[in-house]
């Protein structure tokens, strides 16, 4: 099993996701001017403010040379995760549907909050513990998921927080949405920040390992 | 550093001997004196360029003119110092090949003119200053000192700037910010205080110093354009009191703020570590204050070497900059470095590698001048020493202040209230209350190496690689240093050390930043010297050197000075970061214990404050062995991880360090004896000596007094306070909220 981590410019949990896929397989940077996903199984799109996300989160980043080649991939079924961010550049690329806007508060917010999953059955959730909500942090000024109701179907909203624990205002409280073929995934909240209790939370583990159980099955298969 | 001496008032004003240049070198912030000064030291006028050089680098700025021979009273040694004051940050040893870097730095008259770019760029600069020695940043503190939220709708106004601008820069560019503290004083109220610190992280071997280094080697500019923002901001906006047009006048200053571009810095930082992980790099600065002036100037004072510099090479924002304005230019996210020439092609690969800026604009000599050429002219030829060295140093003229020198704040409580009300009114204190609505607007996780967060403890704690841990801590109450600037100094050194006792951690050095008023005026002066005397007394008592720091003076306006408000930032180690202690109570049952010597007083106390008392009186005494003695028992208990909580006793005394742990741990606690004292026991202040602990009780009975156990949903003093867990948390989580933002959203 073997994780891509996308590092733009700008990338600042590039490491933090690369540390953390390496809990659970190996992991490798791909560099945002390169093309070659080097043989990766999945791909993560990491947190940050790619390009500086002066113009709009993730405007910038959609256009990498990188991103032509993880589009591909996710056309062909690959397994692609974008985390705050990562969500923000997959949703500007297209790849997922909706968009995030800013906070209601028009802040930053570094909190940590429960988030519910929604799918027992999502390649990148079905390793959760079923019924039991995550303690993931959250940390961004743009992180207000929309979407037009026709444009997602409930089947698509893979984590929702906790009743109370919205951060940001976000349509029907959507922490997380995948895309119709569900191997692309996008979501605000940082599994990667929850990997080990010394520093929070080891809940968002199960995202990574849900992820190398799906790849597993598949070579298998 | 061998400077000449002018004792003020020792010589009448100097005449120049050339009227057409005594406006411009007046305007540009230099004295009389100072003038006939460089014009024997150059043995003919400055011209235009040479000039504007000299008036920045004999700012109090970059010079220190006013506090570098009391500065020389600070110990500066210890076994864990790697780099000392003078580089772009200190370093200490941290065991297994590592170093942690850091230093604390004022940006305070930017953002009292612009709070969000001024807070902002002053985490920019403090960033670069500690890359500039090879170390990664991990993490980032800030120090915050505004007017009376209440009072002032400018101070809420400066609070939400600045604290956006602070989470802009460091959210932005990845690196977390893990702790601070804010204190509200109408003595801020025309000078807001904005101090950040940085601590970065290095193999020993990727340290780098900034002294330039062989004649002969290439002078490379790193990183963004050169353009004409932030000239002029290290001697006329840093080094001079804001005037009487006051809070209105300060608008005319904007130009003199630099704007920040994090992306542009973490480009930068990247690139800069980049380059020293692959041995390309001979000496590397930063540029900072008085741009490429004080960073040239620097590096060849400290190789003991001349600089030629071209400005026509420097690759600028704006056409038709003038040379003096190359060299004056305050844009931020530059690096300045020292390249040999074989390496030179190298050092172009990696900086196109991560799209950052890269030009060779001058080369280094052995002539010991700092010469500036445009193309193939000569605009400006100084030596080196008579910029860095030659300034003058002057002496102070301390004497205390005669009359009290602040006004007494407006009285919240009229005196009469029961314990419990005093109690509420103090949680819900701005200087006391939960800082929540200003710390989850910066992100305090990235980098997966944060332990213990802003709240959970009281100090940050960090892992490090192989499971240690490092502790982070900043101080500094500046009513209580104006109470007893001597006394309250310490008091700052002292409160730093015992929040690292309780996470376990040993100090290995600090950083301060000493924030004061005019020190041409006695009674600041005598603040000033009072102050650097209690710190070096402190740092000696318990061992803990100063490996660099910042001095920012002129904080003053027409309505006198700010408050003497020496910020100390300290480091420690602990050996097992997973055994950090936390601030709350947790296990019904727990025995809870009072440590250390306990002598509390109001005077200077927040109490004090809300009865509208002004900040006078001496301060309790403190035998500097038993404050150590308690610092050591309680850190080792904790690192023995014997303890369930441990916190230091400080502002609003007992009754609000046990509120805090109940808070904390969302429960209550039930004293067992009764508070002999009264008001003064339960709410007077000693911060640094004392401490609440909590766990088995054999464990806490070994530290000290049993005065209660952990349990129930109130805190309780028999005979004198019971309050509902829900109450104090209300009280507390609300008073800073509401000035922090009047549309903060949350469920």
């Amino acid at each position: 099993m073997k994780f891509g981590v996308v590092r733009f410019p700008g990338s600042c949990d590039d490491v933090d996701a690369l540390l953390a896929a390496q809990r659970v397989g190996e992991a490798v940077m791909l560099w945002h001017a390169d093309r070659d996903l080097q043989g990766v199984d999945a791909v993560i799109v990491p947190g940050g403010f790619s390009y500086g996300d002066y113009l709009r989160a993730g405007a910038i980043a959609r256009f990498a040379p990188m991103m032509e080649s993880v589009t591909e991939f996710a056309g062909d079924g690959g397994l692609v995760l974008g985390i705050c961010n990562g969500f923000q550049v997959l949703c500007e690329a297209g790849l997922l549907p909706g968009a995030l806007l800013p906070n209601v508060s028009l802040r930053f917010v570094c909190r940590q909050v429960e988030v519910e999953v929604m799918s027992e059955y999502s390649p990148f959730t079905r390793a959760c513990p079923l019924g039991e909500p995550l303690s993931i942090p959250v940390k961004h000024t743009t992180g207000r998921y929309y979407a037009p109701d026709h444009g997602l179907a409930d089947t698509q909203v893979l984590l929702r927080y906790a009743p109370g624990q919205n951060p940001n205002g976000s349509d029907r409280d959507i922490a997380g949405v995948c895309n119709e073929a569900g191997n692309v995934f996008g979501l605000m909240p940082h599994p990667e920040h929850a990997v080990d209790p010394l520093t929070g939370s080891s809940d968002g583990l199960a995202i990574f390992e849900s992820i190398r159980a799906h790849v597993a099955d598949r070579v298998v298969a | 550093m061998t400077g000449r001496t002018i004792t003020r008032g020792g010589s009448p004003p100097g005449r120049t001997s050339d009227g057409s240049r005594a406006g411009n070198f007046r305007e540009l912030g230099l004295t009389d004196i100072e003038y006939e000064l460089i014009l024997a030291v150059l043995g003919r006028h400055p011209n235009e360029v040479e000039l504007a050089m000299f008036s920045l680098m004999w700012s109090e700025h970059c010079s220190y003119k006013h506090s570098r021979r009391l500065l020389r009273r600070l110990p500066t040694e210890g076994p864990h110092v790697l780099l000392g004051p003078g580089e772009n940050a200190g370093a200490v040893d941290v065991g297994d090949g590592l170093a942690v870097a850091f230093k604390v730095e004022s940006h305070n008259h930017p953002s009292a003119v612009e709070p969000f770019q001024g807070a902002a760029t002053g985490v920019g600069g403090i960033l670069r200053d500690v890359f500039a020695v090879g170390a990664r940043p991990i993490a980032i503190l800030d120090s915050l000192r505004f007017g009376e939220p209440a009072e002032s709708e400018r101070s809420r106004y400066l609070l939400e700037r600045a604290v956006a601008g602070i989470g802009h820069y460091g959210n932005s560019i990845g690196v977390p910010t893990v702790g601070g503290e804010i204190y509200f004083e109408q003595a801020y109220e025309q000078n807001c205080l904005v101090n950040a610190m940085c601590l970065g992280l290095a193999p020993h071997n990727r340290l780098i110093r900034s002294a330039a280094v062989g004649p002969g080697n290439v002078l490379v500019l790193l990183g963004a354009l050169t353009g004409r923002d932030g000239i002029g901001g290290a001697s006329v906006l840093a080094s001079a009191e804001f005037g009487f047009d006051g809070v209105d006048g300060v608008a005319d200053k904007r130009p003199s703020v630099q704007i920040g571009d994090p992306f542009a810095e973490k480009k930068l930082l990247e690139c800069c570590l980049d380059l020293l992980d692959r041995d390309l790099l001979a000496s590397l600065q930063d540029l900072g204050a008085a741009g490429l002036t004080s960073a040239s100037a620097e590096m060849a004072s400290k190789g003991g070497l001349g600089l030629d510099l071209d400005v026509a090479r420097v690759p600028l924002r704006e056409p038709g900059m003038e040379p003096f304005e190359v060299m004056v230019s305050e844009s931020q996210e530059r690096m300045l470095c020292v390249v040999t020439p074989d390496l030179v092609s190298e050092v172009v690969a990696v900086c196109d590698h991560w799209e950052v800026l890269c030009t060779q604009i001058g080369s280094v000599t052995d002539t010991g001048r700092l010469r500036v050429l445009d193309g193939n002219e000569v605009v400006g030829d100084l030596p080196v020493a008579a910029l860095v060295d030659e300034c003058p140093l002057y002496e102070l003229d301390p004497e205390p202040p005669d009359a009290p020198i602040y006004p007494p704040p407006a009285a919240v409580l009229r005196g009469g209230e029961e314990p419990a009300t005093l109690l509420l009114a103090l949680l819900a204190s701005p200087n006391i209350a939960s800082r929540r609505a200003v710390f989850e607007q910066y992100d305090c996780i990235v980098g997966s190496r944060t332990v213990r967060r802003p709240d959970e403890a009281d100090a940050a704690v960090l892992q490090l690689p192989g499971g240690a841990g490092l502790a982070i801590s900043i101080d500094g109450n500046g009513r209580r240093v104006a109470c007893d600037p001597r006394a309250g100094a310490a008091e700052a050194v002292y409160e730093c050390s015992a929040n690292l006792a309780c996470v376990g951690a040993e100090p290995l050095g600090l950083t301060n930043c000493l924030n004061f008023g005019n020190p041409e005026k006695p009674h600041v002066a005598w603040q000033l010297e009072e102050a650097v005397e209690g710190l070096a007394r402190a740092c000696e008592a318990l061992g803990v050197p100063v490996v660099g720091g910042n001095v920012s003076l002129y904080n003053e306006a027409p309505a006198g000075p700010i408050l003497p408000t020496p910020v100390i930032g300290m480091v420690g180690r602990l050996p097992d970061a997973s055994r950090a202690g936390r601030i709350g109570f947790a296990h019904d049952g727990d025995a809870i214990a009072l440590v250390g010597p306990f002598a509390p007083s109001l005077n200077g106390s927040e109490l004090a404050k809300l009865r509208g008392v002004a900040p006078v009186g001496g301060l309790p005494v403190m035998e500097p062995r038993a404050v150590r003695d308690a610092h050591a028992a309680v850190r080792d208990a904790v690192r023995a991880g014997a303890l369930t909580s441990a916190h230091d006793i400080a502002e609003g005394g007992l009754a609000v360090a046990l509120a805090e742990c109940c808070v904390a741990g969302g429960i209550g606690a039930r004293l067992k004896v009764r508070i002999a004292g009264g008001v003064q026991e339960l709410f007077g202040e000693a911060p640094g000596c004392a401490f609440v602990v909590s766990g088995p009780e054999q464990a806490v009975a070994a530290l000290g007094r049993i005065i209660g156990r952990v349990g129930g949903h109130a805190l309780v003093i028999p005979g004198t306070l019971e309050v509902a867990v829900s109450e104090l948390r209300a009280a507390r989580d609300g008073g800073l909220l509401q000035y922090a933002s009047s549309a903060v959203w949350s469920e």
